[in-house]
């Protein structure tokens, strides 16, 4: 019994390594023969290779190693070429958008002009991604779901950087390309517009966050509980439920009143994850264009609670027009 | 291999955990319950900082009687109404208080204390003068607690926490790596990514610091609230540093949920207010003046004066010396000499 309370994957079955399906003509070779590594398989599958490159592929590379080198020698710059430096600080470094004043012209390149031509390369590089996700999922006869689910972070993606500053009327209100200075754009702009958390989309996108953890944790938990009666065979399982199934589905009824099938917690767990970013980028696109202060529109909508305030009551002191 | 999986965990939980600061926290309770208005403390750092910010005993007071500091002595300009007694007991106190190791040397030429040839003398006073002018014209700051030399200088011939432009990183001028002013580890603004000179602006300049909106919608034309993001950086890095100066988190003034509104604030946003403006008073009515005064080595990379901030008198305390009202020792310090 205890050969099923592993952490990790604790059958790895060997047979002779294999390609894949055959492509059809004009599409490139493989790259790369296939091999083993035993440990890679504790994890996950333990044959790496080949990969396939393909056209998509090898332009989505061109376009993100451009990006990539742009922001990275612009921050080595920034520390005036000292490599010491550039480690040190490589958390705060940034490649940061133009000022305000520029609004959405064409800056010089070292006020924002980077960013831009950064922009256009990253954002190029992950629609060519998306385009070879979408011709590979086709090209081997699959559904297209991880495609659109990818499209739903580009569009959050698209929003944060694109669609937005252009509603707005200037590129400085997109994010910088920095590990710490992205997360300070997040606190800013969450303290300019009155409090993201007021947002309601916001808000929804954190319940699909933590909802979609939560079915994770819901899900993989169940199956490796129901290992045991063969549940990990989910696909065979959706159709021809066997006791594993049917032992998951009571585990739920009994504790909770309610399960999903071994079909539907895939649709549960796909929605879940696509809606985290789909509802955010709504909430983000209508941040400055349509509300500008979200605490005060919750007000406005009576979902904020009133406390009682303290006393005296504070007054602003700029509207007593007292000296100094 | 089971051992070496548990010495890995075991150390990854060390590395973990040395990100944290050691208990106790002690919460104290500002506002209604359940709005998060509260300050955390922990007693370890508080009796440290406590510490630091010791007053020094007041001598005894002089008799007023007797001739004038002025009559007496020549080339007093400040402090001349106060007799002979009671202006040497302020001279051994400044002396104390801003060159304990100097001396009277180290603003007056021994042989002759009345000239003015040490570019100290001068400086010091303009800081009374200064010191002065904070105490009878910025009361809704200050209150009654004042300030003295000390309040700043802790027996430093240089107050620790003054301030400078930021000098130009090397190549400034080239075509990669504008750091748009921020984006670079600094005190100034608590080693965020912030702006890292958020006093120029707002402690020098009087830029807008507010960038909330008072509507739930965005406003069109003269009714739009034109504040950037960016713009928002700037103000964020501006209170990050008053926060880091007073020891505080942020609802020791504000309601977070809702930044700006005045009614939910605590009172002490309002003394904050006014620090802000007699900052900006000192720094372009005091010390800047006094640029020509400073020899070139007691200036900025960008040959600008030292100047003050919030934590030039706070060091780290909610009120500097935790309130010790030092100035009611030293009276002639309370109001502006008559010229």
């Amino acid at each position: 019994m205890a050969q099923y309370q592993n952490l990790f994957t604790s059958v790895q079955p060997v047979g002779p390594l294999h390609d894949g399906v055959e492509l059809p003509r004009g599409d490139f070779k493989r790259i790369g023969k296939p091999f083993l590594v035993h440990l890679f398989g504790r994890l996950g599958n333990a044959q790496i290779g080949p990969i396939y490159l393909g056209t998509l592929g090898l332009a989505s590379l061109i376009f993100g190693m451009a990006a990539f080198n742009i922001i990275g020698f612009n921050m080595l710059a920034s520390v005036d070429w000292n490599p010491i430096q550039f480690i040190r600080q490589l958390f705060w470094l940034a490649l940061e958008p133009p000022a305000p004043a520029y609004g959405l012209s064409i800056p010089p390149l070292q006020q924002g002009g980077w960013w831009l031509i950064t922009g256009f390369m990253l954002t190029m590089s992950i629609l060519l991604w998306w385009a070879r996700t979408y011709r590979r999922a086709r090209q081997l006869g699959l559904g297209t779901h991880v495609a659109w689910a990818y499209a739903a972070a580009i569009w959050l993606y698209l929003v944060c950087g694109f669609f937005r500053p252009i509603m707005m009327g200037s590129w400085s209100e997109a994010v910088p390309f920095g590990v710490f200075p992205h997360l300070d754009w997040v606190s800013a702009i969450s303290l300019r517009y009155g409090n993201l958390f007021y947002n309601p989309f916001h808000a929804l996108s954190i319940v699909f966050l933590y909802g979609s953890v939560l079915l994770f944790a819901m899900h993989g938990a169940t199956i490796l509980a129901v290992t045991r009666y063969g549940g990990e065979r989910e696909i065979e399982q959706i159709v021809d439920r066997g006791t594993a199934s049917e032992r998951a589905g009571l585990f739920w009824r009994w504790t909770m009143g309610f399960n999903a099938t071994m079909e539907s917690i895939h649709r549960w767990a796909w929605w879940f994850a696509v809606l985290c970013p789909l509802v955010g980028g709504i909430g983000i696109l209508l941040t400055g264009t349509v509300v500008d202060n979200w605490y005060l529109w919750s007000v406005k909508h009576h979902v904020v609670p009133a406390y009682p305030l303290g006393s005296p009551v504070v007054v602003d002191p700029a509207i007593l027009g007292v000296k100094p | 291999m089971k051992m070496i999986f548990k010495l890995a965990l075991s150390l990854a939980t060390a590395v973990l955990l040395s990100g944290c600061e050691r208990p106790p926290i002690e919460v104290v309770q500002t506002g209604f319950r359940g709005t998060g208005m509260e300050q955390i403390y922990n007693p370890r750092t508080l009796a440290k900082q406590a510490a630091l910010n010791q007053a020094p005993i007041a001598a005894e007071a002089a008799s007023a009687d007797g001739p004038k500091a002025s009559q007496v002595y020549q080339n007093v300009k400040v402090l001349g109404d106060l007799s002979v007694g009671q202006f040497n007991r302020q001279m051994a106190a400044i002396t104390q208080w801003v060159a304990p190791d100097q001396g009277c040397a180290y603003c007056h030429n021994v042989q002759n204390f009345a000239e003015d040839v040490k570019y100290t003398k001068v400086v010091a006073r303009r800081m009374i003068q200064m010191t002065q002018k904070v105490n009878q014209d910025w009361k809704p700051h200050v209150a009654e607690t004042g300030v003295t030399c000390y309040t700043c200088h802790r027996g430093n011939n240089i107050p620790t926490q003054v301030w400078t432009a930021p000098k130009d990183r090397l190549y400034a001028n080239s075509l990669l790596g504008d750091l748009a002013g921020q984006n670079i580890a600094t005190k100034a603004a608590g080693l965020t990514s912030l702006p890292s000179d958020p006093f120029t602006p707002y402690l020098m300049g009087a830029q807008p610091i507010r960038v909330n909106s008072n509507t739930a919608m965005t406003g069109v034309g003269a009714y739009a609230n034109r504040a950037s993001t960016k713009q928002a950086e700037h103000t964020y890095s501006l209170m990050v540093h008053m926060s880091e100066s007073l020891g505080v988190n942020c609802s020791y003034c504000h309601n977070t949920r809702n930044f700006q509104s005045w009614e939910e604030s605590r009172p002490q946003r309002v003394t904050a207010w006014y620090g802000i403006r007699m900052a900006r008073e000192l720094n372009n009515d005091y010390m800047t003046p006094l640029t020509d005064t400073f020899p070139p080595h007691r200036l900025g990379p960008k040959g600008d004066v030292q100047k003050v901030n919030c934590s030039t008198c706070h060091q780290g305390a909610f009120k500097p010396l935790y309130g010790a009202a030092m100035a009611k020792d030293y009276p002639e310090l309370q109001v502006s000499a008559k010229p």
